[in-house]
């Protein structure tokens, strides 16, 4: 595709002695919203740093509009994340508590287009607070005077102030109250319609699969399936997708709950409430060791065959658009441990 | 039959520099043996407080009100070593972050047999041991062997396992889990609430599971309290509240539920505005200012918790059942 925004290559990240992010490659076009889901260690963080060169990759590559984010020189880094901004988890200790909101929503103009007078930067910082859902008469206010909600539009706000390609957004719902992040996750829905590119990483399910159009999937610093949100939902072919969508907790009478006025004519729903199945991938992510060979997977999957102890799945396509890395990817596996809806 | 808690017009204040706030507002609540009771409300509304103050754990500058009795002793009353016989053998309580309730420079070993040296007398030995089987009843795999390590060599589910082992050590009347799950995993998150279904099907203990995430609630509890804004706002038999939601906010929170069943949406429903700050609006209801259904009486008079055991609600025009 020719409308490629970022291209990552062979991604490595070492820490030390261990690897973090081992070998990963993804492409997100311009205008598309990608999430990235694992557990905590599964190395999301890491990739999004390394993406942006926050730390350092050990190899690989990371293309940003044709340009090799991980080689070229600080100048042209530095030009080229105006086109890349970040969004982090905690929306309170990612702001600086001694600057205004206003502030440190004109820090990137002060940088990147210096020439500005400070009467337009006021305007564009009032302009942004507005589409942020925020008014442009907060800009006096500190970052203690706001919510937990409202200092994750100010990053928001931060971040989309020089019109950026593509977004990355670190967890940025995780912190808050569920009535709170319908109201960002609207916003991100907002930027999507105006051509925003967003990496989300998040481990929020739910969230996710009302926000972006594909998922990658990640288990100890590898993608183990990629595939678009309707498919990775309806039919999640790696074992590690089936148990983390059968983790989710489920809430009874979820469509009743929805809409309400509906609900009178209709036959009672039964009074049970859901009793979550097995469990399934028991066990807990492990420290990776690096001398084994085969699927990383392999000690928590209930479906490991001799072959996966010693040679590792390949990413390979199961259907159009839709890859995963399972030498059994292939096959129909029973029990389907996630029913489609 | 009595109680197990018994929770009569709480109120837990802060002095603050500009005066006293409110945290938890005149707040009635029981608890019945074997019971297995959710409480569920966003960050602020007050859910933890009232178990702090059940504990006494609530921090200096806190004003108490009101009677909390656990099996029919005023725990208000109690000073520090009675209080000290109580809690962490009969009332236990099992916190958000397992690293920072354990110990650190502790063996595993040694914080777990320490509870029963302390409230039961047994020698150390004796306790060790006990530990070692408590252990292997959470699910702790290689139980000896994590008697002899610190918590930092454990992982975060481990951990979580090894509190819900030491709230169980003195066979408790009630447990009161604070978030348990919230600092974990997906996977690990549903490891924890089958662990908790299952030794509360063994010990017969009553169960407090404070959340801020009805899902996670919703597959243990038997009775459900929405908290807003340091009030009680709904008390439901479980199936009944995600059927019949009654209280205007419940049914908002249910709405803003993400869900990864059902259809996908286009933009994800949102309840506008903030709950009020602590301290404001004290006779008039709570909610009234963020809600579709608030009439002029909302905004002079406080609802108050009322209607059948099944299903109470604090509103002057509830959702019809």
């Amino acid at each position: 595709m020719n409308n490629t925004l970022l291209r990552v290559r062979d991604l490595r990240v070492d820490f030390g002695a261990h690897a973090v992010v081992r070998g990963v490659n993804f492409d997100l076009s311009a205008g598309e919203t990608v999430g990235l889901v694992g557990e905590s260690g599964s190395g999301k963080s890491t990739l999004a740093r390394a993406i942006l060169r926050l730390l350092q990759a050990a190899q690989g590559s990371v293309e940003f509009l044709g340009l090799d984010l991980l080689k070229c020189p600080p100048a042209a880094l530095r030009a080229q994340r105006r086109g890349l901004q970040i969004v982090f988890q905690d929306p309170l200790a990612s702001l600086d508590p001694r600057m205004t909101v206003g502030e440190t929503i004109a820090e990137p103009l002060k940088v990147f287009e210096p020439g500005l007078s400070a009467g337009a930067r006021r305007q564009k910082v009032g302009d942004m607070l507005q589409r942020v859902g925020l008014s442009s008469e907060m800009s006096g206010r500190y970052p203690h005077e706001f919510s937990g909600g409202q200092c994750q539009r100010i990053g928001i706000a931060r971040a989309m102030i020089l019109s950026p390609k593509l977004l990355i957004c670190d967890e940025i719902v995780s912190s808050l109250d569920v009535s709170i992040q319908g109201q960002i996750v609207n916003l991100l829905l907002d930027l999507q319609d105006a051509g925003m590119a967003v990496l989300f990483i998040s481990h929020n399910l739910a969230v996710v699969r009302h926000l972006c159009h594909r998922v990658l999937v990640m288990y100890l610093g590898k993608l183990v399936e990629i595939a678009p949100c309707d498919a990775l939902f309806a039919s999640p072919v790696h074992p590690y997708t089936r148990a983390l969508l059968a983790a989710v907790p489920h809430m009874p009478h979820a469509a009743v709950a929805a809409a309400p006025a509906a609900a009178p004519g209709e036959p009672a729903a039964s009074g049970e409430v859901d009793a979550p199945g097995d469990v399934d991938a028991p066990g807990e992510v492990a420290a990776l060791d690096l001398t084994a060979s085969g699927c990383a997977f392999r000690a928590r999957c209930l479906y490991a065959l001799p072959v996966c102890e010693t040679r590792d799945p390949p990413l390979l396509e199961v259907a159009p658009g839709h890859w995963a890395a399972c030498h059994r990817s292939h096959e129909t596996l029973n029990p389907l441990s996630w029913e489609p809806v | 039959m009595t109680a197990t808690l018994s929770v009569d017009r709480l109120r837990v204040g802060f002095s603050h520099r500009t005066g006293s706030i409110d945290a938890v507002d005149r707040v009635s609540l029981e608890i019945a043996p074997s019971e297995c009771v959710g409480i569920v409300g966003e960050s602020g509304s007050g859910k933890t407080q009232i178990f702090m103050a059940a504990m006494g754990l609530l921090p200096r500058n806190a004003q108490v009100s009101g009677s909390v009795r656990f099996e029919g002793n005023e725990m208000l009353a109690l000073d520090a070593p009675a209080l000290n016989r109580v809690r962490g053998s009969k009332l236990t309580m099992i916190f958000q972050d397992p690293m920072t309730s354990l110990t650190p420079h502790l063996k595993i070993g040694t914080q777990l047999a320490e509870v029963m040296v302390a409230h039961l007398g047994v020698s150390w030995k004796d306790a060790r041991s006990f530990a070692g089987r408590m252990l292997e009843r959470v699910h702790v795999p290689e139980p000896q062997r994590r008697l002899n390590q610190y918590p930092h060599e454990l992982s975060g589910g481990m951990r979580q396992r090894v509190m819900i082992a030491m709230s169980l050590l003195c066979e408790p009347s009630l447990v009161i889990a604070d978030e348990p799950t919230t600092a974990l995993d997906v996977t690990i998150q549903a490891q924890i609430i089958e662990l908790l279904r299952a030794v509360r099907g063994e010990f017969g203990m009553a169960l407090v599971l404070i959340s801020h995430d009805l899902a996670v609630v919703a597959g243990l509890a038997d009775r459900i309290l929405v908290m807003y804004a340091g009030n009680v706002v709904e008390n439901s038999i479980a199936a009944e509240l995600f059927r019949h939601p009654r209280h205007p906010y419940t049914a908002e929170l249910l709405k803003c539920m993400a869900s990864v069943s059902g259809p996908r949406l286009a933009r994800l429903p949102t309840l506008a505005g903030q709950p009020p700050r602590p301290g404001e609006l004290l006779e008039a209801c709570p909610f009234a200012p963020r809600c579709s259904r608030a009439a002029d009486r909302c905004r002079i008079e406080r609802p108050q918790l009322s209607g059948s055991p099944a299903s109470q609600v604090a509103c002057h025009f509830p959702l019809s059942a």
